[in-house]
């Protein structure tokens, strides 16, 4: 086993991993203050300037909380589940190209971290067993509001994942990979080419984004968290670093969805004009600062729908995801199908 | 490369048979599905180090991240809580279960010495396992029965509705 | 990493499977030994696709997870359907036909 790669990609995942937790605790930041400006208020600006050091101030103050374990509760489950729900939503970034194949020091290094043949298919692993996180959460925590607030984040998110997937296999076609850099590699060139306009697949983005939101249970999918509805649905037992635990795994999730998103359906990293001449390191910055571009939007895009649409009610919940959104996406597969077939993408 | 490639396998290996024991022994039947949950996951892993990633990437969706929680769901929504309210086994079942056991896996052991290769692995082409390769082969040896498995699966799912309806 | 020890795991999850089903009384667990079964032939099934470097056994597999979502499918609404009736997961209690 050689060393050199091996350290290659040790070295990616540090990077990526600090960058995503750095950009958690600003997401909390971004959140409160979005939030606040919508609300026509002002939000946390004491902490530091503009309260920037806010996420700090929080992070502490998650630490030094104390930490309950209720007491008929299954102990070694209830201290997994948060364990589980971060992990399988860091793993699924690792399949998001954040940018090209670039050169340092001689070496090639191509900017992701995972380049398998399926890879959007190890996205929608990672993110198909999260599930047992917050199953396992809402079971072990042995308490009525728990349980069902746990069933039901569950049947949520395994609803949505069909409509997800199906919506992705529209890229698929118009782009003939499950490899996200050769996804991403079809949408190079003007704007026009990305899959969302040139490929066609401008419903599949909707329904995509939809299901994207119902993965995170994010507004307006959050029942299963919902302080009115059931006290906080899977959660309501946990306290200090393990519910901090399940806030960066969603936070964590609606990077790595904002990221699946960039990357299926607007180019990934690619920057909508043609670069021509533009080779070396301008090239790899301005192609890097276009995903983080693209990227920021829809994280502002998860805060602003959250703090503007009402929650849906369960069953009308269900009712969009399987009646609606499921067979939607059947006929924008089979639709982009025949646009296939007949070499209009 | 090798020597990795043998701890790798000794911790997959110890971590199947481990999680399968639990899925057989324990009380609990939500502990039971937890670990098979986890069995599933370490026979994936051993999919992805024998390079077939197409079949692995699956096996975590489609087992362990389908089937294995719809399994969960029924043993929560029927609040089944643990097997030692049920009948206690009869002497015949305790005596003869771990013997029939033991007699199935001498022989399959005995039937398997000398078939598989004792040499490693040999070094697989590049488009192994990839979605190119086996979704080539799907749909094209195996259309008919991918179609006859697809009918299969529209009529598992109304039979299972109309089982578990409450009134018809 | 050689065929024989692949084999020689996929032999022992099965047997593992196959003494579950003798052992365990709910109708659940017997299930998910069942399952244990259905995976160990399945490593079978792909540790012989490396080894001959063909598709063929892959697709085998994909057709064995199919089926057996679709087993584990049916078999749970049935189970559903019994415990409605007799309250209880244990097969012992389906005994209308003992004469």
């Amino acid at each position: 086993m050689e060393l050199e790669p091996l350290l290659i990609n040790f070295g990616k995942i540090f990077v990526v991993a600090n960058i995503l937790m750095v950009g958690v605790a600003f997401m909390t930041w971004v959140e409160r203050r979005v939030s606040a400006i919508i609300q026509f208020r002002l939000g946390p600006n004491r902490v530091g300037p503009a309260g920037l050091l806010q996420p700090i101030a929080d992070g502490i103050k998650f630490v030094t909380k104390e930490e309950t374990l209720p007491a008929g509760s299954h102990k070694p489950l209830f201290l997994l589940a948060p364990v589980i729900a971060f992990v399988t939503s860091l793993c699924a970034f690792a399949v998001v190209p954040f940018g090209p194949v670039i050169e340092v020091a001689g070496r090639t290094i191509n900017l992701v971290i995972l380049d398998l043949d399926g890879g959007m298919l190890f996205a929608l692993a990672a993110t198909g067993l999260g599930v047992y996180g917050i199953v396992c959460a809402g079971w072990a925590s042995r308490s009525k509001y728990a349980l069902m607030g746990g069933l039901r984040a569950s049947a949520q998110m395994i609803s949505y994942e069909l409509a997800l997937g199906l919506a992705a296999v529209g890229v698929f076609l118009a782009s003939g990979s499950l490899r996200p850099t050769e996804i991403v590699a079809t949408q190079a060139g003007w704007f026009w080419h990305w899959n969302i306009f040139g490929g066609f697949q401008l419903v599949g983005f909707v329904i995509f984004l939809v299901a994207g939101y119902a993965e995170t249970n994010r507004l307006p999918f959050d029942l299963p968290e919902a302080e009115t509805e059931l006290v906080a649905g899977y959660h309501t037992e946990y306290s200090s670093m393990k519910f901090s635990l399940f806030m960066m795994a969603e936070y964590i999730a609606m990077f790595t969805m904002g990221g699946l998103v960039v990357t299926l359906y607007l180019g990934g990293f690619m920057p909508g004009f043609p670069t021509g001449e533009l080779a070396g390191w301008p090239l790899w910055a301005l192609q890097i600062g276009a995903f983080t571009a693209k990227l920021g939007f829809f994280m502002f895009l998860f805060v602003w729908i959250r703090w503007t649409l009402p929650r849906f009610r369960y069953d009308q919940l269900m009712d969009l995801g399987w009646k609606r959104l499921f067979p939607l996406a059947l006929a924008n597969v089979a639709v982009t199908a025949v646009l296939v077939a007949f070499d209009v993408i | 490369m090798d020597s990795l490639q043998f701890f790798g396998f000794v911790i997959f290996a110890t971590l199947a048979i481990a999680s399968a024991l639990v899925v057989v022994f324990h009380r609990s039947p939500v502990i039971s599905a937890l670990a098979l949950a986890f069995n599933l996951v370490a026979i994936a892993g051993f999919y992805m180090m024998l390079n077939a990633q197409f079949v692995a990437l699956l096996q975590v969706i489609v087992y362990a991240g389908a089937i294995m929680v719809l399994i969960l769901f029924v043993i929560m929504l029927l609040a089944i809580s643990n097997e030692a309210g049920l009948h206690k086994s009869g002497r015949i079942q305790t005596v003869l279960a771990p013997l029939l056991g033991i007699a199935c896996a001498a022989a399959l052991g005995w039937g398997l010495w000398g078939v598989g290769d004792a040499n490693p692995l040999p070094v697989s082409s590049a488009d192994f396992g990839t979605v190119n390769s086996v979704g080539t082969e799907l749909f094209s040896t195996f259309f008919y029965a991918f179609e006859v498995i697809s009918l299969l699966l529209v009529v598992a799912m109304i039979g299972s509705v109309l089982l578990a309806k409450r009134r018809l | 990493m050689a065929p024989q020890s692949l084999l020689v795991l996929s032999a022992i999850l099965f047997s593992i499977g196959a003494f579950g089903v003798l052992w365990n009384r709910g109708a659940i667990t017997m299930l998910m030994c069942v399952e244990l079964m259905l995976n160990a032939g399945n490593l079978a099934f792909i540790t012989f696709a490396r080894q001959f470097d063909q598709a063929e056994g892959q697709v085998y597999a994909f057709f064995v997870m199919t089926l057996a979502a679709a087993e584990a499918a049916v078999g749970l609404a049935i189970v559903i359907a019994l415990f409605r009736l007799r309250e209880s997961t244990d097969l012992d209690e389906l005994n209308l036909l003992k004469w």
